[in-house]
């Protein structure tokens, strides 16, 4: 937590500083207050009030709870900026810090995970600040405050008031006890509600198909019953709390005139003893006062500890991120050529790769070479390191053994700008971002659209004909998530925006397996037709994707299996002779 | 911080919806009713409370020039206490009494949801989306049982107190009672004035707050292509514009909902002084009825009189929202259920599995016809491969096959008897169906391979899962068939296509649907699963969703399906030797791209 308090600005901490001076001017004026309480009771029970000294009692009042408001005030605008704006500075560093994260750190995190820290942790923290601020700031020093000036009165009252703070206090803890974890089994149980129903939902065919339906039914009902019973016992053991609290305090009311009577009653009788009755009648009313104040403040001291614990898990999530270093440093840039890999476009040389470093690897020894303008096809089973190939020529992630070369450098050498312009890629979930066609396509570049590159590239992507009848054509409005197009058109649109970029390197890992066979060949055919110079890289399930390419690598558990055109794959790769056989048939080899 | 409400499109109908779950209720009314006595019996106490201050008071007043008359103190004094308490006891007994009626309305609310799940048609899940539906199981009704629990009672109880002040008040002294009200009416109006600029904002920030989360999750999900196309510098900036929109309107809606406390405890005491002071005036006047008791009790009348009002306020917004709720909830309960087919008793005894499609017209929408009379006679052990472009509506024919949804026109029958005639669950006995999407669930292996047939051995379940390669598998986990499968235990896409064949072999029935698409399996394991398939069709009649060259090739009947249509029937070799769609598609893969 306090590791995190170096993002605060000077200018903030001042502020800070401001209004904890507001906060001490606030409770001195509160405290103020039972004076004139006292004043004006007395005034009144001495049988012969007078018009003036009631206004002017009830005046200063008035203007200390003036003061105490206007300073409440400040005090809220000053803390309204530093937390937003201490929120606002964090969200920034975190986003930034994932930006610079590899596909390493994410997976790591997760991105859900990485997700709610931005979000939820950040508003847990803001809303700690405000808190904190006010009442964490505020409540101690009005407790101690008010304290000192009721012992200074009457030892009896502080101590009727200790016993109903303590009395309050022993309850809000027990049942805190008694209920949190409760309240975790019931989210973990709300969590399975809502399993047992996507389940039922996302399977409904299924349930259907197998006349299931009472299954599921009493699966759901099984934590339904669950779910009540924590909640009976929560709502029914917290449900104390208000009536208990509220007796508490009229009971210290009624404590403290008690104890006022029976200290009246034990005044020596005398001239003096009517003054001195009236005296302690007025400080009665101002302890009533006191002790309210002083119940508010243990009160609101313990709803903080309540939420503290979940605020320190929040501010320790945000910390790992921030704490983490990613892994992929960028290169000097200085085109150090590798004599020796200067005449091929891509090579891998003896690059092996584990995801986690010291069990298995997923790549394994794998060396090829790409020449510009070739179309090189990737093929093998799922697991078989295809993707990983990719991420690894992309520098997601770095080999861990070996190296690999573009354009006769290092990929470590490059800044991972300079090396991110030179390939382009459409991954095998298509992505598209809020916005629309356009912005889609010409994601991550600056500046106006070249229409005609624009238009090249949904002809190339067979996405011309779908955008063109769209009202509003590539100016047409894309959801997040790219939820308003179906699954084959988000796929042209991904394959747009590899086409546009006009990488030198244009990478299509599975992305043609969700396309029909027809569209999957007029879109290779177009991108081979109008981007000749390109070298393309296509990571494929299908053979008939692949089946003409000018090479194609065949992966088997990370290692490089085969290598040649389909013909001569036939003849000498077992592995790529049976994927073909189980999917084109005798026939048609 | 002020509750959010989203503005109610149709109030008037929400409340509709609100008495529709007070009806709800029905049996739980009796339980609701002794709530409201106990509330009132509680708000009773809390009225008589100031009256006995005031008495108290005076006692004590009384005895400033000679000594208190402590018989009479005690006396009032253990009656208050003996007050207080019962007050504690009749608004506990409220809540104990709520939260039981509450917590068994909304499990009763949650079951109904679930049961009607299974009784809506297929319709309903193919246009509403899986997080609506779950929302109304969670969201609407937690916002449903907290209103029922806090408002329903507390109103009555609020509705109570403040009339019952309003009385006492009154009762006592009526210039006093119009100052006490003056005094918050103005705090009233101070606090709405600032709820209303504060609204604006909170709902500012909750939409900035929306948007912003929308960036964060875009940006982490789609990282990758965010990086591969340089990205980053155009995605900071976005979002620092977002965030510093958001810093703008969040920190002025928090600053004036920081406001509320202030104001409202300042015209406290502005309440409290003026009492003083208008009293003082009656007693300098020489009135007698007013004493310092009397000024006492009105300043907690003061405050007994300003908290039912924000209860109310309270309850009222509440409600709205939980009406909001009701509406979802009951719109889904009332949707309209599948016919009721108890009537129909027709249970084919032995199924060969002929199946005749008989001038079959179809849409999902009345309007729009996509099947337009479609005809087959398949024959008992045939194999049907369903072929055509992604979206052409192949799971069309599973649909009516299962009778997931029912026909426009025309008639399908197996063995000559017509699916209409029969329960759904009795056509749905006759097929083994295999879809792309695997579908497990949280349970044990035993649970996901047996499903709902009674009597299954465990020699058949070890054949099923020889049949498909999982016996190794299972044998590896660490309870065998008994280990329980959930979120946790990852298992490939492969090992789920294993599991829901060994599913379909189990069921045994003699017809088969099959979705072939193996997308995402490794080689090894889908050979594996494709010999499994292979086995699974013999000797059915099976409809293959075919994504193989060899699937297709051997199949006796394709359907070639185009834009939701049936567009061409026949075998291999007639459809190639008509050069029509079939064709077209057919020869594609096998075209030279390499210029």
């Amino acid at each position: 937590m306090f590791k995190l308090l170096k993002y605060l600005r000077k200018k903030d901490c001042l502020f800070a500083a401001i209004s904890v001076g507001f906060i001490v001017l606030q409770v001195w004026l509160d405290l103020l207050m039972p004076d004139y309480t006292a004043n004006l009771t007395q005034e009144i029970a001495s049988g012969a009030p007078t018009l003036g000294a009631v206004w002017r009692n009830g005046g200063f009042m008035l203007l200390c709870a003036f003061g105490s408001v206007a300073s409440s005030m400040i005090c809220s605008f000053f803390v309204a900026q530093i937390a937003t704006r201490y929120a606002t500075t964090l969200r920034a560093v975190m986003f930034d810090k994932v930006l610079s994260f590899s596909d390493k750190e994410i997976n790591a995190f997760t991105t859900p995970s990485l997700i709610t820290r931005t979000t939820n942790d950040i508003i847990q923290i803001r809303m700690m600040i405000v808190m904190g601020l006010q009442v964490f700031i505020k409540a101690p020093i009005l407790a101690i405050w008010a304290i000192c000036k009721m012992s200074v009165t009457s030892v009896e009252w502080t101590f009727a008031t200790a016993i109903a703070v303590a009395i309050i206090a022993v309850m809000v803890v027990l049942l805190v006890i008694l209920c949190f974890p409760r309240f975790r089994v019931i989210q973990k149980l709300t969590d399975r509600l809502n399993n047992v129903t996507r389940e039922n939902v996302s399977g409904v065919r299924v349930v259907r198909a197998f006349n299931a339906e009472a299954y599921q039914e009493q699966k759901f009902e099984d934590v339904n019953d669950a779910i009540v019973k924590n909640h009976l016992f929560t709502a029914r053991t917290m449900g104390l709390m208000f009536p208990v609290m509220t007796m508490c305090m009229s009971g210290l009311t009624l404590a403290i005139y008690w104890i006022a009577a029976i200290l009246m009653n034990d005044v020596p009788a005398g001239a003096e003893a009517p003054m001195a009755r009236v005296e302690i009648f007025g400080n009665a009313a101002a302890f009533m006062q006191y002790a309210m104040q002083v119940v508010m403040a243990f009160m609101s001291l313990i709803m903080i500890f309540i939420m503290l614990p979940r605020c320190l898990v929040s501010a320790k999530r945000i910390n790992e991120v921030l704490d983490t270093v990613p892994a992929i440093r960028d290169g000097a840039g200085e085109g150090v050529k590798d004599p020796a890999a200067a005449p091929h476009k891509i090579e891998f040389r003896h690059v092996s790769f584990s995801y986690s470093g010291g069990e298995e690897n997923t790549i394994r020894d794998v060396s090829f070479t790409v020449e510009a303008g070739q179309t090189v096809a990737v093929i093998g089973a799922t697991g078989s390191g295809k993707t990983t190939l990719v991420n690894l020529l992309e520098r997601s992630y770095d080999a861990t053994e070996g190296a690999i070369f573009v354009d006769g450098v290092n990929i470590r050498h490059y800044r991972e700008n300079d090396l991110r312009a030179k390939i382009s890629l459409a991954p095998q979930k298509a992505v598209l971002f809020k916005g629309n066609i356009r912005s889609n396509i010409t994601y991550g570049e600056d500046g106006e659209a070249d229409e005609t590159r624009l238009q090249t590239a949904l002809e190339v992507s067979c996405a011309a004909e779908f955008v063109g009848s769209l009202e509003n054509g590539a100016e047409s409005a894309v959801a997040q998530g790219g939820t308003n197009f179906s699954g084959g058109q988000k796929q042209r649109l991904s394959i747009a925006r590899a086409v546009y970029k006009n990488a030198e390197i244009m990478i299509f890992d599975d992305t043609f397996s969700a396309l029909d066979f027809k569209t999957d060949m007029l879109v290779r055919r177009g991108i081979r037709e109008t981007y000749a110079g390109a070298t393309v890289l296509i990571v494929a399930q299908r053979i008939g994707t692949i089946m003409n390419a000018d090479k194609i690598l065949v992966l088997d558990e990370g290692r490089l299996v085969g290598e040649g055109t389909h013909k001569e794959l036939l003849e000498s790769c077992p592995i790529y002779r049976s994927i073909a056989l189980s999917q084109l048939g005798k026939e048609e080899l | 911080m002020p509750r959010m409400t989203r503005p109610a499109p149709n109030e008037k109908a929400d409340l509709k919806s609100f008495r529709k779950l007070l009806r709800y209720c029905g049996a739980y009314l009796p339980a609701i009713l002794i709530a409201i006595v106990l509330a009132i019996g509680g708000t009773v106490c809390t009225l008589i409370g100031p009256e006995k201050m005031k008495d108290l008071t005076d006692i004590i007043q009384r005895g400033v020039m000679t000594g208190i008359d402590m018989d009479a103190f005690v006396e009032v004094g253990i009656f208050l206490a003996v007050l207080y308490a019962a007050g504690a006891v009749l608004s506990y007994g409220q809540q104990f009494i709520m939260a039981t009626v509450t917590q068994n309305v909304s499990k009763k609310l949650r079951s109904h949801i679930n049961r009607k799940i299974n009784r809506l048609p297929l319709n309903y899940f193919d246009t509403t989306t899986k997080g609506d539906i779950l929302s109304r199981v969670t969201n609407d009704v937690d916002t449903i049982s907290q209103t029922l629990s806090q408002s329903t009672a507390n109103l009555v109880s609020a509705i109570a107190l403040f009339i019952g002040v309003l009385v006492m008040m009154f009762k006592t002294n009526v210039v006093l009672a119009l100052v006490t009200i003056g005094s918050s009416v103005l705090g009233f109006v101070l606090m709405f004035s600032v709820l209303r600029v504060s609204q604006k904002y909170f709902n500012r920030v909750q939409d900035q707050i929306g948007d912003i989360n929308g960036d964060i999750e875009e940006v982490y999900t789609n990282h990758n292509i965010v990086k591969a196309y340089n990205g980053q510098e155009g995605e900071r900036a976005k979002f620092n514009i977002l965030n510093l929109k958001l810093f703008d309107s969040n920190w002025k809606a928090q600053f004036l909902s920081g406001l509320m406390m202030p104001i409202m405890t300042f015209v406290g005491h502005l309440s409290y002084v003026l009492i003083f002071v208008i009293g003082t005036v009656f007693i300098v006047n020489g009135n007698d009825a007013v004493t310092i008791g009397m000024l006492i009790s009105f300043t907690m009348y003061a405050r007994l009189f300003s908290q039912p009002l924000s209860t109310i306020g309270q309850s009222m917004t509440s409600i709205q929202s939980a009406s909001a709720a009701s509406r979802r909830v009951f719109a889904m309960l009332e949707s309209e259920e599948m016919s009721d087919e108890s009537a129909k008793t027709l249970v084919p005894e032995q199924v060969e599995g002929n199946v005749t499609f008989d001038h079959v017209h179809f849409g999902y929408l009345p309007e729009k016809t996509i099947i337009h009379d479609f005809s087959a006679d398949l024959h008992k052990g045939q194999k049907v491969a369903i072929v055509g472009p992604t979206g052409a509506g192949k799971t069309t024919m599973v649909n009516l096959l299962m009778r997931f949804y029912e026909l426009n026109g025309g008639d399908i029958r197996i063995d000559g008897v017509s699916t209409k005639e029969m329960k759904r669950e009795t056509v749905h006995d006759l097929f083994d169906m295999i879809l792309q999407d695997t579908w497990l669930f949280e349970g044990t292996v035993r649970e996901n391979l047996v499903y709902n047939k009674q009597g299954v051995t465990e020699e058949q379940l070890d054949t099923a899962c020889a049949a498909v390669g999982l016996t190794h598998f299972i044998k590896c986990l660490p309870q065998g068939y008994d280990t329980v499968l959930n979120e946790g235990s990852s298992l490939s896409e492969g090992q789920k296509q294993q599991f829901t064949i060994a599913r379909a072999i189990i069921k045994d029935a003699p017809l088969l649907i099959l979705d072939e698409a193996t997308s995402n399996i490794d080689t090894r394991t889908e050979l594996v699963i494709q010999e499994a398939m292979d086995k699974l069709t013999e000797n059915r009649t099976s409809f293959v969703i075919a994504h193989r060259l060899s699937t297709i090739r051997n199949a006796d009947v394709i359907l070639v399906m185009r834009d939701g249509d049936i567009v061409e029937q026949g075998n291999h070799e007639q459809l190639m030797a008509q050069n029509g769609f079939y064709a077209e598609i057919y020869n594609s893969q096998f075209e030279q791209t390499s210029a």
